[in-house]
């Protein structure tokens, strides 16, 4: 569905170029969750940034179905921005704001307004259409985030350390929400994360990245059952074996059992 | 409670003033300082003693003082359009902006009054002239400020755009036109009070009819109360347009406030 080859970019020229990631190569199923985690300046958001279309890098290959991106948005492409309350615009109604990204494919406002709230009942905020964004809690506007992502119906959602700074309760609540989205919608997801728990737990494959420039240190497979429980999952040995890995494998030393 | 009682302590201010100078002007018997009551007197002999069918308007109010804000209004109609699309255009382009800076500094940094004669030779005495005239000093505070509103888009909010695959005019329309739309408000409330200015300007040097017209004709004549008179309104005219423009702006930028005041 997604294949990455030899993912290659570097910020600035000469010697003050800073290599961001080097050679990164993965590949993602139709309705996988892919957790990125890795140190920071490791170039997570880069390659999110290449897959998006919104940076062309400098060698490498990307295909989403088949089709090549190289710094053109891909149809049916959606991202969750790190830096959620930024990226509403806070001109328009949290309705609006959901609709915005069905502008290119819905001439009927009706219509759209009708998928927006559809979107917005989705992840919990069907009484907040009306509202605008900067009314919401930090929770609720990346809740309204979500739903405009998901309201074009994309194949592909690209999320962009999306609960980095909500509270615990609400990281989890959002975690839950993106699997059962994930589950109820075929949606090939691709989740940049700093946060070890949240990788495994979310993820069915977790990559993990060196530091810069980035590079692919592991690729593990997380073999977790499903619907997964905040509570019980993480009781589990094999999260925490898992867990125990991807942190000593960020840390940078040899992994404890064979890979 | 609180905004009644605010509201009362200004215009005690106000009247408190009016008093002072009243008993002053009683007391010199200045012929250059009539009393408010005086200018109050005259304002309403001159220009709403008229019958009820005008709206208790003399001519003497239709044929100056309409005329007056007809010009604010088609100056001021203008200096929007011109300096809003120019605006935008020249913020949204690097290329556009670097060329036109310089001619951009010299422009805004003209007195326009120094101009009055340049508009003169170019549109001869007369409505167009005036116009013209309002229109060119009123268009810089809109339009640097709507440069500076549209360079000034977020960047990620920009982002999201491209990554929604917004057209070029939903671009424009959803993103470009709101993001600068407090920075446009903030010049808007500059031109208005130039717009006032430039107006009496302009019917001071060359005109038949207006506020300015009346005003310069009567110190000709040496009839303060009317000069007076002129002056008091152009005041109360330069506060509702002022209040006027406050009033779409709140409602305009509403989502602009809200934002703010939780940023902080």
């Amino acid at each position: 569905m997604l294949e990455v080859t030899d993912l290659t970019h570097s910020y600035g020229r000469g010697s003050a170029a800073h290599m961001a990631i080097d050679g990164i190569s993965l590949k993602a199923a139709q309705g996988e969750l892919v957790s990125i985690v890795g140190p920071s300046g490791c170039g997570k958001s880069t390659v999110l940034r290449c897959i998006a279309g919104l940076q062309r890098p400098a060698r490498g290959t990307i295909t989403v179905n088949g089709v090549a991106v190289h710094g053109t948005v891909p149809d049916r492409l959606a991202v969750v921005f790190q830096d959620y309350s930024r990226s509403l615009y806070p001109w328009l109604s949290v309705r609006d704001n959901v609709a915005l990204p069905l502008l290119h494919t819905e001439p009927r406002r009706a219509a759209r307004r009708e998928a927006a709230q559809r979107a917005l009942a989705a992840v919990g905020l069907k009484d907040a259409a009306h509202r605008y964004p900067w009314q919401l809690s930090g929770g609720m506007q990346q809740r309204v985030a979500i739903a405009r992502a998901i309201a074009c119906d994309p194949v592909l959602l690209l999320m962009d350390e999306p609960f980095g700074s909500v509270d615990a309760q609400t990281r989890e609540d959002l975690e839950d929400l993106v699997l059962r989205l994930r589950r109820d919608r075929e949606i090939t997801i691709l989740l940049v994360t700093h946060d070890i728990d949240e990788s495994v737990y979310v993820g069915d494959r977790v990559l993990v990245l060196t530091g810069a420039p980035g590079r692919v240190r592991a690729d593990l497979a997380v073999h977790l059952p499903e619907p997964r429980d905040q509570i019980a999952t993480k009781e589990l040995p094999e999260f925490v074996h898992l867990r125990t890995e991807t942190g000593r494998l960020i840390r940078g030393q040899q992994a404890s059992a064979a890979h | 409670m609180r905004r009644i009682a605010a509201m009362t302590a200004r215009w005690v201010v106000l009247a408190a003033g009016a008093l002072v100078w009243e008993a002053w002007a009683n007391w010199r018997q200045s012929p250059f300082f009539p009393p408010p009551s005086a200018i109050l007197a005259q304002m309403y002999h001159l220009w709403f003693s008229g019958p009820a069918s005008h709206l208790w308007l003399t001519s003497a109010a239709i044929g100056n003082v309409l005329p007056s804000l007809a010009r604010i209004g088609a100056g001021l109609a203008i200096a929007i359009v011109v300096g809003a699309s120019f605006g935008i255009a020249i913020g949204r382009s690097a290329v556009l902006s670097d060329y036109l800076d310089p001619l951009l500094h010299f422009g805004r940094s003209l007195p326009a009054v120094a101009l009055v004669t340049v508009f003169i030779v170019l549109f001869k005495l007369g409505n167009e002239m005036e116009i013209a005239f309002i229109a060119f000093g009123a268009v810089w505070p809109i339009l640097v400020n709507t440069i500076d509103g549209a360079k000034t888009v977020d960047p990620l909010q920009a982002e999201t755009a491209r990554v929604f695959r917004l057209s070029v005019g939903q671009r424009l329309t959803r993103l470009i036109m709101p993001a600068a739309l407090p920075k446009f408000f903030a010049g808007l409330r500059l031109s208005v009070s130039l717009s006032l200015i430039l107006m009496v300007i302009a019917e001071l040097t060359g005109s038949t009819d207006g506020i300015g017209y009346q005003m310069n004709s009567a110190s000709q004549s040496f009839n303060l109360p009317v000069l007076w008179a002129g002056i008091v309104l152009l005041g109360i005219l330069g506060y509702f347009l002022n209040a006027v423009v406050l009033g779409v702006e709140h409602y305009v930028l509403a989502w602009h406030r809200g934002a703010r005041r939780l940023m902080n």
